[in-house]
């Protein structure tokens, strides 16, 4: 979707503002926020790319008003509710009317195995072939889909070359939809600055964006 | 980058648990409060697993892991061309594996090409190695400006390139995490890998900044 969460390329956010010898956590709600998500995460109702997907729908003045783990927590209440583990009168009054049904709750045991987790979003190179391959030049889709997409705005309609294949991915957008693992390559695709940018940007600078293979066309007979 | 490390906008209370100051709680506290109730009256979240996630990533997950990663590719080049080969397996070695690091590609910074990494969408970065991310790296300013004006971006913290250096900005978009491979420093000959780590840095990593020569 068109959300905020889109920032590439925005102008008018002023500089980078970094807090000399920053903690992890500011405050204590930012600590039970990430872990709450994590935790409830772990019960496997919803995936990584619901997840995000989840986030991009605060609406965008709210987004930018607020700090990270406060999209955590929208997020997060958000896919409680989408996912039939609260109910919306549960989530209005913060009180429970009953245990969840059939879940366990993660305990301190679970954790280790959760967190050394060593495959995430990878599957097996033999569900996809690749269509292209490193040096190929490639534009990628102009499409502006209302789901979840990993395509950021800025990278839309721009001729790149594959600089590698990362190898087969599971594809976000359908991922985040119905949460089908649909098997695709995912390419790091060179983006020089200008094709991005115009005559403005600097002749030595490339972006260098994760693109899955659906959001890519071959460029014929335009040479390398 | 000192003129940049000024204080607006920081304020110094790190902790809103009931105090001395007995400051009210702000609605993101409540809330934060109450909806951990709620999914603990429910039985989906058990606050000791909570706690103990919030403990791993405060004080067991950070940049001094990948610090040993790039101090040992500085002192042993098979484990540096393993590492540029195959990220994953190589950084496994040391045993940093786990969430937001399964899948890991790092990039080696030379004196002709400079990487930087972002996730423009969201937050994309490699837990194992270099912890959670900083609040600057999650923020508007630097998701937005980082793909189109790197050079000013890298200005700000303090590293001036010349226009013979190339600039590859890595947008985070899918499930890789990238780790940067910094230039080891002049003046480190003959300096151990645990002394070597200890000048690395968590931003020479993201590529925002590059490691110093020690100080004599």
């Amino acid at each position: 979707m068109n959300g905020i969460h889109d920032l590439g390329g925005m102008h008018g956010f002023g500089p980078v503002d970094p807090e000399p010898n920053e903690p992890v956590f500011h405050y204590d709600w930012e600590r039970r926020v990430f872990a709450l998500n994590m935790t409830s995460g772990f019960l496997g109702r919803w995936n990584t790319d619901m997840g995000r997907y989840a986030r991009e729908h605060m609406p965008p003045a709210e987004y930018l008003a607020t700090t990270y783990y406060e999209h955590w927590l929208y997020g997060l209440e958000r896919l409680l509710v989408e996912k039939g583990l609260v109910t919306t009168s549960e989530l209005a009054a913060m009180r429970s009317t009953g245990r969840a049904q059939g879940l366990k709750p993660i305990g301190v045991e679970d954790l280790p195995k959760m967190l050394r987790n060593r495959r995430a979003a990878r599957m097996d190179e033999q569900l996809a072939a690749p269509r292209f391959k490193a040096g190929d030049r490639v534009r990628t889709k102009n499409v502006h889909p209302t789901g979840h997409t990993r395509l950021p705005r800025y990278a839309r309609g721009k001729v790149g070359v594959i600089d590698r294949d990362h190898g087969v991915f599971i594809l976000p957008d359908e991922h985040a939809r119905t949460g089908t693992k649909v098997p695709a390559h995912c390419y790091a695709v060179r983006f020089e600055g200008r094709e991005l940018w115009g005559p403005d940007a600097g002749p030595r600078d490339a972006v260098f964006v994760d693109c899955f293979e659906p959001y890519l066309s071959p460029v014929d007979g335009e040479g390398v | 980058m000192s003129e940049h490390h000024h204080d607006h906008g920081h304020d110094h209370e790190h902790d809103d648990r009931p105090g001395p100051h007995g400051a009210p709680l702000t609605d993101v506290q409540l809330r934060v409060r109450a909806l951990e109730s709620l999914l603990v009256d429910k039985g989906l979240v058990d606050p000791k697993a909570l706690d103990a996630l919030i403990d791993t990533y405060e004080t067991k997950v950070g940049p001094r892991n990948g610090a040993r990663v790039v101090a040992k590719a500085w002192v042993d080049p098979a484990f540096k061309q393993r590492l540029l080969a195959d990220s994953t397996t190589a950084i496994a070695e040391l045993g940093y594996i786990g969430r937001q690091g399964e899948d890991m590609v790092v990039l080696e910074n030379t004196p002709k090409v400079h990487n930087v990494v972002v996730c423009t969408l969201c937050s994309c970065y490699p837990w194992p190695v270099l912890g959670l991310p900083p609040v600057w790296y999650k923020s508007g300013p630097y998701r937005a400006r980082t793909v189109i004006d790197p050079r000013g971006v890298l200005r700000e913290f303090g590293v001036d390139l010349t226009d013979d250096v190339e600039v590859r900005v890595w947008d985070s978009t899918a499930e890789l995490r990238y780790l940067v491979l910094p230039e080891r420093p002049a003046g480190t000959e003959g300096m151990t890998e645990d002394e070597l780590a200890e000048l690395v840095t968590r931003d020479s990593m993201i590529g925002v900044t590059k490691v110093s020569s020690p100080r004599r």
